[in-house]
C-alpha cells in the first residue's frame, strides 16, 4: 500500500520545543542523573604513555581500599569478552572496493589491551566501587609497570622507513588507501596555462559535547537480560556490539536513550562493552561517567588531515583540473572504515564544476586517540582545502576571489548534476536541485559586502585590517541504510512515536511530532516522541550524519500516513460510511463537510482493540499502530554558503570576527527555528575549528590539551551574531522534500575565516595553510610574507 | 590505603528548604546537591570550573558548585535550577525566555546559564548585546552558538523590567 503523504500544516512553522519544559526546570534525566538501588561506580585506569608494553599490573593496593568491590584488567576478563566487532568495515557495500580501488585493513580492538597500550588515555583496567570517589582513588592506586616504546605521533613519522608499528600484524601503519576520479585530470592539468601546488593541513579537534560520556548497565540474572542507558547515540548498534561481545541473544540486551547532552559525533569506546560486562559479572548495576580530562584525551577526536593539491586553471581562474592527495591521521584505530575519509572525496568539489578531478587517500595509524566522525566528518576538511585553493587561484591571477568563485560555480541549469564519482553507498553522486550562484549572492547581500569593502579600504593603513572570506558547502545527508518508526494511537487518544533515531539535543521530539501531527491531522500537542528503546522497535540506526530529518522524518511520515488511512477505515466500519467520504480534522474522524458527525480518536482506538468487538476491516491488523522503515535511495544534497568578516590586528595577530552570514538550502524545513539553531551552533563549532580548538600532542605522542585551560572552546564573547538566510529547493529524493542540516554550519567556517584573514592582509600575500589559526600563526605568516 | 576522609554535618537552605546532612570534607557542592539531595538539575560538564554548567546561586550570587566544597556552603542559602520557578510552578522569566527564544538544545549547559541570567536581573539592568555576551562568557555551550542565548537573556531582561511574574 502506498500511503499518501499530506502537505505540510505545522511542518515549516516554528513550533516551540516540547523538550524545553523539562530542561529549563532541571527535570531532564541524563545518564549521570539515573540511579538504581545497589548501584556501583566504575573508574578507568588509563595509559600515561602513547606506546608502551604492559609489564605487570598490581591492583592489590586498590583492592584493599574500603568500598572497592572489583578490579578488571585484560587478565580478569579471561576470555569472557570478545574483541570489538568492526561493523563499519563489515557493512561496506562490497562493490565499493572495486569502484575506488579500496584497500582496507581490519584492526579489531580488544576489550582491554593485553600486551601494549597504543595511546595516552587508552583504558587498561577498571576499578569498581560503592562510591565514585572511592573508585577514582583506588584507580590511582593501581600500579601498572610500563615499558615505554617508541611512538609515532604524526603521519610523517608513521610513514617513515622503519617507523614503529602501531599494529605490527598489519605490516605497516597504513590502514587504508583508495582513489576516486572523474574525467582525465592529468590531461586537464597538462593543458592548463596555470598550475599551482599547495599543501593544506587541518589540525585535530575534539567533539566536546557538554555532557561527558556515560553508561549505566543493570543485569537481571534471573532473566539473563541487560538493560543499558547511555550517551551512545546509536542504541541499536550498542545492542549489537554488546550482544556480540558478551555472547548474549540480541534481544536480551535492551538499550535505552535517556536525555543526552549533545554528541556531535559517534565513536566506539571500551566502556560500551565493559560497563555492561561489569554489571553482569558483579550482579549489580554499574554506572560510569567520564570526566572532562578523559573526554578530551579519548573521546571523539576528528579532522587531522594533510592535503597536497595540484590545480590547473585558465587565465580567468576557471578550474580545468584538480588532483588532491591526502593523508588522514586516524590515531590508533579507525572504527569507521571510509566514513570520514571518503566523505572528503564526496564533498571535495562543493558547488564547483570540476569535471576532471582525482583524489586519493592514505589513511594512517598513529599513537594518538582514535578519530571518529564528528560534525562535518570530512566535509570541513574538504571545504577548507577547496576554498583555500579557489582563493589561491585568485591570488595568483590578481582577481577578486569572489569572482573566481562565481566563474566556477555549477549553474542552476546544470542541476541536478552528476559528479562522476560514487558516494560510499556506490551510487553515483548526483547533486539535488539547488541554485549555487543565487546562494552566493544572497550570502554576500546578507553580510553587506559593499559596506565591508568600504570599511576594509578605510582601515587599510591602520593596524586593524578587515577581510572578507567566503566558503561554500554541500552536505550529503540522510544516509541509510534505513530508519524505523512506529506510530500508535493509545486508548486515551494520544499519539506515541518511537524511532531508532535517538535525539541528543536536535529537537526531534518537536520536529517529528510536527510531521506526525500533519499526517494524522491532529495537534502536535497530543503527539509524544519517545526516547529510543531497542525493546520497542526492532531496528534502528540513530541520529548522526545530518540524517534524522530525512530518514526518521520520512519514516514517521509514512507510518503516520498509513495509520491515518487505518483510522479512517476503522471509523468507516463503525459509522457504516465509505472511508473515502471521511476525513480526519483536528483529531476527529468525520464525514467530509459535516463536523457534527464522526468519532474521536479515542472512540476509534477502542473500536480497533482486538477481540470480538474489533471493527478493524479484514486484511488489517487490530490496534491503531503502524510501523514503517524508510529506506533512502541514496543521500540528499543540502548546501550552504557562508561569509566571514574579520579584523586582523597586525601587531598581535589576533583575529576578531566582525560579521558572519550563512545562506543554506536544506529543502523543506521541518521547523525553521530549529534549523536556525542548528546553523548557529554548527557555525560556532566551525569557528572553534578555525580559530581556537586543537587536540595537541607532542612529538612523543604525549597529550597537551587535557583541560579547558589548554583546549580552547569558543565562548559567547568570541563570536558575532550570525545572519541566516535560507533557500528551499525541496529534495526530490524523499516525500517530505527535506535535506539534512545538522552538520552544514560546521563545514565552512575554517575555510571562510582563513580566506578572510588572507584577504585582510592583502596586498601582503600571506599563506594561511593550516587551521586552527592562532595569533602566533598570523604573526608568523605576516613575517614570512614580508621576508 | 586511601582514607575516605572524615565527615561533618552541613546545614544549608536549598531552594528554601533546610537541608542537613553529614558530608566528607572533600565532597563538592555539586556532588552534594546531585548525590545527597537528588537535585540533578545542576550538571557537571568539566569539573574544573570552566564550562559553567554547575553554576548555582550562593546567597544570590553565582558560584561554580564543582569548585566549591559542600562544607564551604555550610550556613548559606543555595538556589539551583529546581528552585527558580515559583511555588505555583510559574516559570521564572529566565526559564520562559530561554524556551521562547530557543536558547537551548540539549539542555545540559542550560541550568548554569539560567542561574547566571537570574543573577544579572538586577532592579534596573540594562545590558547591550556585547555586554550580555561578556556576562555569559563563563559558560560553554556546544549546541546553540550562543546567539539565541543572548536573545534569551535580552528577553529575560525585558520581561523582568516589565515586572513579569517570577522576576
Amino acid at each position: 500500500m502506498a500511503e499518501s503523504i499530506l502537505p505540510p500544516r505545522t511542518v515549516g512553522t516554528p513550533l516551540p520545543r516540547k523538550e524545553d519544559a523539562r530542561f529549563v526546570t532541571g527535570r531532564g534525566r541524563y545518564t549521570g542523573d539515573l540511579k538504581l538501588p545497589g548501584m556501583l561506580h566504575a573508574a578507568a585506569v588509563r595509559s600515561p604513555y602513547a606506546h608502551a608494553r604492559i609489564v605487570s599490573i598490581d591492583a592489590s593496593a586498590a583492592l584493599a581500599v574500603e568500598g572497592v568491590v572489583g578490579f578488571f584488567s585484560a587478565r580478569e576478563l579471561a576470555g569472557k569478552v570478545r574483541p570489538f566487532p568492526e561493523p563499519a568495515i563489515r557493512d561496506l557495500n562490497p562493490r565499493i572496493h572495486a569502484l575506488i580501488d579500496l584497500e582496507i585493513k581490519s584492526q579489531a580492538m580488544e576489550p582491554l589491551p593485553t600486551e601494549r597500550v597504543l595511546w595516552v588515555g587508552e583504558p587498561v583496567a577498571y576499578v569498581v566501587a560503592e562510591d565514585p570517589s572511592v573508585a577514582e582513588d583506588a584507580a590511582e592506586l593501581v600500579a601498572v609497570d610500563y615499558d615505554p616504546l617508541p611512538a609515532v605521533a604524526t603521519v610523517e613519522d608513521a610513514l617513515a622507513e622503519g617507523a614503529p608499528l602501531v599494529h605490527p600484524e598489519l605490516g605497516s601503519n597504513v590502514q587504508q588507501t583508495w582513489g576516486a576520479a572523474s574525467g582525465d585530470v592529468d590531461a586537464a592539468i597538462a593543458r592548463a596555462p596555470h598550475v599551482l601546488d599547495v599543501r593544506l593541513t587541518m589540525g585535530r579537534m575534539a567533539a566536546n559535547a557538554m555532557e561527558p560520556r556515560g553508561l549505566l548497565a543493570d543485569y537481571d540474572a534471573g532473566r539473563g537480560e541487560l538493560r543499558i542507558w547511555s550517551t551512545v547515540i546509536r542504541p541499536h548498534l550498542l545492542r549489537e556490539i554488546v550482544s556480540e561481545m558478551l555472547d548474549m541473544p540480541t534481544d536480551s540486551v535492551r538499550c535505552m536513550g535517556p536525555d543526552i547532552g549533545g554528541s556531535f559525533g559517534s565513536g566506539m569506546f571500551h566502556e560500551e562493552a565493559m560497563i555492561p560486562f561489569l554489571a553482569r559479572e558483579l550482579g549489580r548495576p554499574v554506572r560510569w561517567i567520564e570526566d572532562r580530562q578523559e573526554n578530551l584525551l579519548n573521546t571523539r577526536h576528528c579532522r587531522d588531515q594533510q592535503h597536497d593539491v595540484t590545480v590547473g586553471f585558465d587565465d580567468d581562474g576557471v578550474i580545468l583540473g584538480l588532483r588532491d592527495s591526502f593523508r588522514a591521521d586516524f590515531g590508533a584505530h579507525n572504527h569507521y572504515a571510509i566514513t570520514v575519509s571518503y566523505n572528503v572525496a564526496s564533498h571535495f568539489r562543493g558547488p564547483f564544476k570540476i569535471d576532471d578531478f582525482a583524489i586519493d587517500c592514505t589513511g594512517v595509524l598513529t599513537n594518538k586517540a582514535p578519530v571518529a566522525p564528528v560534525r562535518g566528518a570530512g566535509r570541513p576538511e574538504a571545504a577548507f582545502v577547496m576554498d583555500r585553493v579557489v582563493d589561491l587561484i585568485a591570488d595568483e591571477l590578481g582577481i577578486d576571489p569572489i569572482d573566481v568563485r562565481r566563474r566556477n560555480l555549477l549553474r542552476p541549469e546544470e542541476m541536478p548534476h552528476e559528479m562522476g564519482i560514487p558516494y560510499r553507498d556506490t551510487k553515483t553522486i548526483v547533486y539535488d536541485r539547488s541554485d549555487f550562484p543565487a546562494q552566493l549572492e544572497a550570502a554576500l547581500d546578507l553580510v553587506d559586502l559593499q559596506h565591508w569593502r568600504g570599511r576594509q579600504a578605510e582601515q587599510r593603513e591602520t593596524p586593524w585590517r578587515i577581510g572578507i572570506g567566503v566558503s561554500s558547502l554541500i552536505e550529503g545527508s540522510g544516509v541509510g541504510p534505513h530508519e524505523g518508526a512506529i506510530v500508535r494511537v493509545d486508548d486515551a487518544g494520544a499519539v506515541s512515536v518511537v524511532t531508532g533515531a535517538q535525539p541528543h539535543g536536535q529537537g526531534l521530539e518537536t520536529t517529528l511530532a510536527q510531521v506526525v501531527a500533519d499526517q494524522l491531522c491532529v495537534d502536535p500537542e497530543i503527539v509524544t516522541v519517545r526516547p529510543t528503546d531497542t525493546a520497542a522497535i526492532q531496528h534502528g540506526v540513530g541520529t548522526f550524519a545530518s540524517r534524522s530529518a530525512v530518514t526518521a522524518g520520512n519514516a514517521v511520515a509514512a507510518a503516520a500516513a498509513k495509520l491515518r488511512e487505518k483510522i479512517v477505515a476503522v471509523a468507516g466500519a463503525v459509522l457504516e460510511v465509505d472511508p473515502n467520504d471521511l476525513e480526519v480534522v483536528d483529531g476527529r474522524v468525520q464525514v467530509k463537510g459535516s463536523p457534527q458527525s464522526g468519532l474521536t480518536l479515542t472512540e476509534v482506538a477502542h473500536a480497533a482493540r482486538p477481540g470480538p468487538g474489533c471493527r478493524v476491516p479484514a486484511g488489517m491488523a487490530p490496534g491503531l499502530e503502524e510501523q514503517h522503515y524508510y529506506v533512502p535511495p541514496t543521500v540528499t544534497w543540502a548546501s550552504g554558503t557562508q561569509v566571514a568578516v574579520v579584523e586582523v590586528d597586525v601587531e598581535t595577530g589576533f583575529v576578531k570576527l566582525l560579521d558572519y552570514a550563512s545562506v543554506d538550502d536544506c529543502g523543506q524545513m521541518l521547523n525553521p527555528m530549529i534549523v536556525r539553531g542548528q546553523i548557529h551552533g554548527g557555525i560556532v563549532h566551525g569557528i572553534g575549528n578555525a580559530m581556537f580548538e586543537e587536540a595537541r600532542y607532542d612529538e612523543d605522542g604525549q597529550f597537551l590539551t587535557s583541560t579547558y585551560m589548554d583546549y580552547l572552546m569558543p565562548t559567547a564573547a568570541d563570536v558575532p551574531d550570525i545572519k541566516v538566510g535560507h533557500q528551499a529547493h525541496h529534495s526530490e529524493l524523499n516525500p517530505l522534500g527535506v535535506k539534512g542540516v545538522g552538520e552544514g554550519g560546521a563545514v565552512s567556517p575554517p575555510a571562510a575565516i582563513a580566506n578572510a584573514v588572507v584577504d585582510a592582509l592583502r596586498p601582503l600575500r600571506v599563506r594561511i595553510d593550516r587551521v586552527p589559526i592562532r595569533p602566533e600563526d598570523v604573526l608568523a605568516a605576516i613575517r614570512q610574507a614580508e621576508a | 590505603m586511601a582514607s575516605l576522609g572524615a565527615s561533618q554535618v552541613v546545614r544549608m537552605l536549598v531552594n528554601g528548604t533546610p537541608a542537613e546532612r553529614p558530608v566528607q570534607a572533600r565532597t563538592t557542592l555539586a556532588d552534594f546537591l546531585r548525590d545527597d539531595l537528588d537535585l540533578t538539575g545542576t550538571h557537571i560538564g568539566c569539573g574544573h570550573g570552566v564550562c559553567g554548567a554547575c553554576t548555582v546561586l550562593l546567597d544570590g550570587e553565582t558560584v561554580r558548585s564543582c569548585l566549591l566544597l559542600a562544607v564551604q556552603a555550610d550556613g548559606h542559602e543555595i538556589t539551583t535550577v529546581e528552585g527558580l520557578a515559583g511555588e505555583d510552578g510559574a516559570l521564572h522569566v529566565a526559564q520562559r525566555a530561554f524556551s521562547e527564544e530557543h536558547g537551548l538544545q540539549c539542555g545540559f549547559c542550560t541550568p548554569g546559564l539560567l542561574m547566571t541570567t537570574a543573577e544579572l536581573l538586577g532592579d534596573d539592568v540594562r545590558l547591550s548585546r556585547p555586554e550580555i555576551r561578556e556576562r555569559i562568557s563563563g559558560h560553554l555551550c556546544r549546541c546553540t552558538g550562543y546567539q539565541n542565548i543572548v536573545n534569551a537573556v535580552e528577553s529575560a531582561i525585558a520581561l523582568h523590567r516589565e515586572g513579569a511574574v517570577g522576576g
